[in-house]
């Protein structure tokens, strides 16, 4: 999942390493269009829909954050 | 809060949208997207077409060219409408309220309720709710509910958050007396703390427009903006709508004892695609059931949006099917509200173009 969304993440900006980042957001790496367009990927690729009072900016700050709000939306449904 | 009503039906439906389309492909210059992200967003949010006002024209003159159309077609008699009330957030006049403008033009009698309700993206319901109190009166027996908004004019052409889905239109929904014993359930919900979420800051009379009311300034996001533009904190907006629509929704299907599977159509507000589909999903409801096609095909037309939806995509079932509808607005205020409401088979249901 780490891969998948690091992927994900370099697509969404081509022109950012996030491999190297703390902080996505603290840092302006992703803005909210950004997150829209995350959230839409991710819930194709695995097949959920996450919940619109879950995309909120401390959600995408790492991919730690977002591989937490994958699982969470994957063990509810 | 929760409204009820009793004897009183809607009897047609008629939109006026702008005949000028404009496309996002031809504004893309305008905004600070990355061009990938342009294009992956147009599917997302439905950045598409939408329908403007060429300058000049105002919310009077699609109302007045709307209810001119329903005269000329004797689908509304002049004589018989005892109110109108008009619900926009973009009046010709701060003074006097358009509604006396329409009615002024059109000739129509001196013994009417003229009323302005200054509400955005909720505004459909809570129209609909001003309309049926009306009709508890005696002497008040047909109701004409103008919904209607050119906020294009006031959104910056390099506000990416705001511009892309803006677009203008008029609604004429007729609301009248029934017999038949139904009841149509309604709420309102408000939180003026969320003020700021949704705003002009400038033109009114706390801040007049001025010279410096007219500098556009950069923000966090690139956008550049006036405080006499719309201003909308997307954020915020979107997780209000993601967390009070669908308690909303619940709330009303259980004081209305109806079942979610009863609901013909779920005709929300169209803010945009990607808002709508994760309520959708939210509530388990199928995108069949909750169209989400208006801000592609026409903009974001505020409490327009309602009337634009169902006369788009449901013309010929309300013309001859009764439908259990559930109908919900949200946006400025910021406000929510909803209704569910049985329609028998309406009069008209329709959209035209301005020219």
């Amino acid at each position: 999942m780490n891969t998948t969304i690091l992927n994900l993440l370099t697509e969404t900006r081509p022109d950012v390493d996030f491999s190297e980042s703390n902080n996505f957001l603290e840092e302006g790496l992703l803005d909210s269009f950004d997150i829209i367009s995350l959230v839409t990927s991710l819930d194709e690729i695995y097949g959920i829909s996450i919940d619109g009072e879950d995309i909120l900016p401390d959600n995408f700050s790492s991919i730690n954050s977002i591989i937490k709000l994958v699982k969470k939306k994957q063990g509810n449904e | 809060m929760n409204l009820k009503y009793k004897n009183k039906k809607i009897t047609g439906i008629l939109t006026v949208l702008p005949e000028k389309e404009v496309k996002f492909d031809d504004e893309i210059d305008n905004y600070d997207f990355r061009r990938s992200q342009s294009m992956k967003l147009k599917l997302i949010m439905g950045y598409d077409k939408r329908r403007v006002v060429e300058p000049g024209i105002t919310v009077s003159d699609l109302c007045i060219y709307g209810l001119n159309h329903l005269f000329d077609n004797q689908l509304l008699k002049k004589e018989d409408i005892d109110a109108i009330v008009l619900v926009t957030q973009s009046p010709d006049y701060i003074m006097p309220g358009t509604s006396y403008i329409i009615q002024g033009k059109l000739g129509l009698k001196e013994d009417l309720v003229c009323l302005d309700i200054n509400s955005g993206c909720s505004g459909y319901p809570i129209g609909l709710s001003q309309a049926f109190m009306l009709l508890d009166q005696d002497e008040i027996n047909k109701v004409v509910l103008l919904n209607a908004d050119i906020l294009s004019t006031k959104v910056s052409i390099n506000d990416r958050g705001s511009r892309p889905l803006t677009g203008d239109g008029a609604s004429i929904t007729i609301v009248e007396k029934d017999n038949a014993n139904n009841t149509i359930y309604g709420t309102v919900n408000s939180d003026g703390q969320g003020a700021e979420c949704l705003i002009i800051p400038a033109g009114g009379f706390k801040t007049p427009s001025s010279s410096e009311t007219a500098v556009l300034e950069k923000d966090i996001n690139g956008n550049f903006r006036a405080l006499d533009h719309l201003y909308m904190k997307g954020d915020d907006v979107f997780n209000f709508v993601q967390t009070k629509v669908p308690l909303m929704i619940e709330k009303l299907l259980g004081n209305a004892e109806c079942n979610k599977n009863e609901v013909d159509y779920f005709m929300f507000h169209q803010p945009n695609k990607f808002i709508l589909k994760k309520l959708a999903d939210k509530m388990d409801i199928s995108y069949e059931k909750m169209p989400n096609n208006i801000v592609e095909k026409f903009g974001n037309s505020g409490s327009v949006s309602i009337p634009v939806a169902i006369t788009f995509n449901l013309s010929e079932e309300f013309l001859n099917q009764t439908l259990n509808i559930c109908i919900a607005g949200f946006g400025t205020g910021l406000s929510w509200s909803s209704m569910l409401i049985k329609f028998d088979k309406l009069d008209f249901c329709k959209l035209i173009d301005f020219k």
